[in-house]
């Protein structure tokens, strides 16, 4: 299904774990150390340089930009890294979140209080997934180079619904069906 | 004595960084073609051909399939009849430092494990030197991302663990790590030596040709039951669920002390990149 941002709280209603999803808007992105930062900066402020209330956040680095070209390759990172992070900014305001891989229990029982979604993007597909990106620019932590919150302008993202505010779980739901051998 | 200028190896390793970041090679793209064809589930199938997709994009525009364009590691294979006009290690981190300038990669190296930073060139490169005889020098360059070294460990295993303990551990690895490697991976395996002979041995093992044929009987058949488990775990491409999870098992081994069996499981993740050149 084609969503639009902002994802309203009506639209994250209708999300469903295992939905695939295309996204036009506006998302930004952030990785590890960008994490640090506004984690930091709300501890002390309550309030971030740039608002990313109800916005979604994208864990990704990208590799530089070819001329004339808004990003270079820019494939999701993995989410997990994230998870220490992801309370406070749920508290925050932040609803949803498009990276690569599983996430802890203790995330998802977060994201669900706060009403927020998590979204997977198909990982090492960079320079596909940068076709689907228009425009770029840096919005906070210009110093942090790749790691840095860019503001982007996205046409037809793709991405598949992995944990919905119902309890459902994507990965479970699928491995489940291959599965033919089981581990401690 | 063969004399060789440094600035050949610099210009080597630039060139390989170049292409292995942007050129997957025909083989690869052939082995997730053969993937596609029996992945059982629709998500899985999708995934694998976004893979292929992203691959060929990659390289007819010449630009990293990965924004992960990895820490560089290199092993050199250096003749006993060669001799260099300057430092090894200076040549191959400046033919890095260029690659990463000029083909726009990421830069993806921390300054310090705690501090954190940048060095701002991808350098330094880690680095692997072997004398052999000759008066030939042969560079492996693989950039190896992040997210699947991260799954990757070493175990120190005894005698009685045995082939069981290997399986058991190998197939608990790569089930708890689901999609973050992102798979479908080439699974590396370094068996005995010691605690860092057996990470290495791992490493070597990724590089080796996905077609190739493991000359020792015992390892062979390890090779090929684990493959063959690691696919019936459900895992699938990217960890969405499906039957392709690896595309091969490779198991380098060593001998090792009476009273250990190291067991080193290196990831690769599907952006398998390495290229070489003999000099």
């Amino acid at each position: 299904m084609k969503i639009k941002t902002p994802i309203t709280d009506d639209v994250i209603k209708t999300l469903r774990a295992g939905n695939i999803v295309y996204i036009t808007g506006t998302i930004f992105t952030g990785r590890d150390q960008a994490h640090k930062r506004m984690v930091e900066t709300l501890e002390k402020e309550g309030e971030l340089p740039h608002s990313l209330r109800g916005e979604i956040i994208y864990y990704v680095g990208p590799t530089p930009a070819k001329e004339n070209r808004p990003i270079g390759s820019c494939g999701p990172t993995s989410s997990y890294r994230m998870d220490a992070y992801a309370k406070p900014l749920l508290a925050y305001g932040l609803k949803v979140m498009i990276g690569k891989g599983d996430r802890s229990d203790a995330f998802i029982k977060e994201m669900i209080k706060y009403q927020g979604v998590y979204l997977q993007a198909v990982g090492g597909a960079g320079a596909l997934l940068s076709r689907k990106v228009k425009k770029s620019e840096v919005v906070l932590y210009e110093d942090l180079g790749a790691e840095a919150i860019y503001k982007l302008e996205v046409e037809d993202f793709p991405a598949i619904v992995t944990y919905d505010i119902y309890g459902g779980n994507m990965i479970v739901d699928e491995v489940k069906k291959y599965q033919t051998i089981k581990v401690d | 004595m063969r004399n060789v200028d440094v600035r050949l190896i610099t210009e080597t390793v630039k060139e390989l960084a170049l292409d292995a970041n942007s050129n997957i090679g025909k083989s690869f793209i052939d082995k997730l073609r053969e993937a596609l064809k029996k992945e059982k589930s629709e998500i899985g199938k999708n995934v694998i051909e976004q893979i292929i997709e992203n691959d060929e994009i990659a390289l007819e525009n010449n630009e990293p399939m990965c924004q992960d364009t990895g820490l560089v590691v290199v092993f050199v294979e250096l003749g006993y009849d060669v001799h260099l006009n300057g430092d090894l290690y200076d040549a191959i981190n400046q033919g890095v430092r260029e690659a990463y300038e000029a083909g726009l990669l990421r830069k993806s190296v921390a300054k310090h494990p705690i501090s954190r930073g940048n060095t701002g060139d991808n350098t330094p490169a880690i680095i692997h030197v072997k004398l052999v005889p000759g008066d030939q020098i042969r560079i492996l360059l693989a950039p190896k991302g992040g997210g699947s070294e991260n799954m990757s460990l070493v175990k120190m295993l005894v005698p009685s663990d045995g082939i069981e303990g290997i399986k058991k551990l190998v197939l608990h690895t790569i089930f708890y790590a689901g999609g973050k490697p992102c798979p479908p991976l080439v699974v590396g395996i370094g068996l005995g030596g010691n605690l860092e002979k057996s990470a290495l041995l791992a490493k070597e093992a990724i590089m080796r040709d996905l077609d190739d044929i493991n000359p020792d009987p015992i390892l062979r058949k390890l090779e090929e039951d684990l493959l063959s488990d690691i696919n019936e775990l459900g895992v699938g491409p990217m960890g969405f669920g499906g039957s392709t999870t690896a595309l091969a098992v490779k198991i380098n081994s060593y001998p090792c002390h009476i009273a250990s069996l190291p067991v080193a499981i290196n990831l690769q993740c599907h952006a398998s990149r390495h290229k070489e050149k003999t000099i």
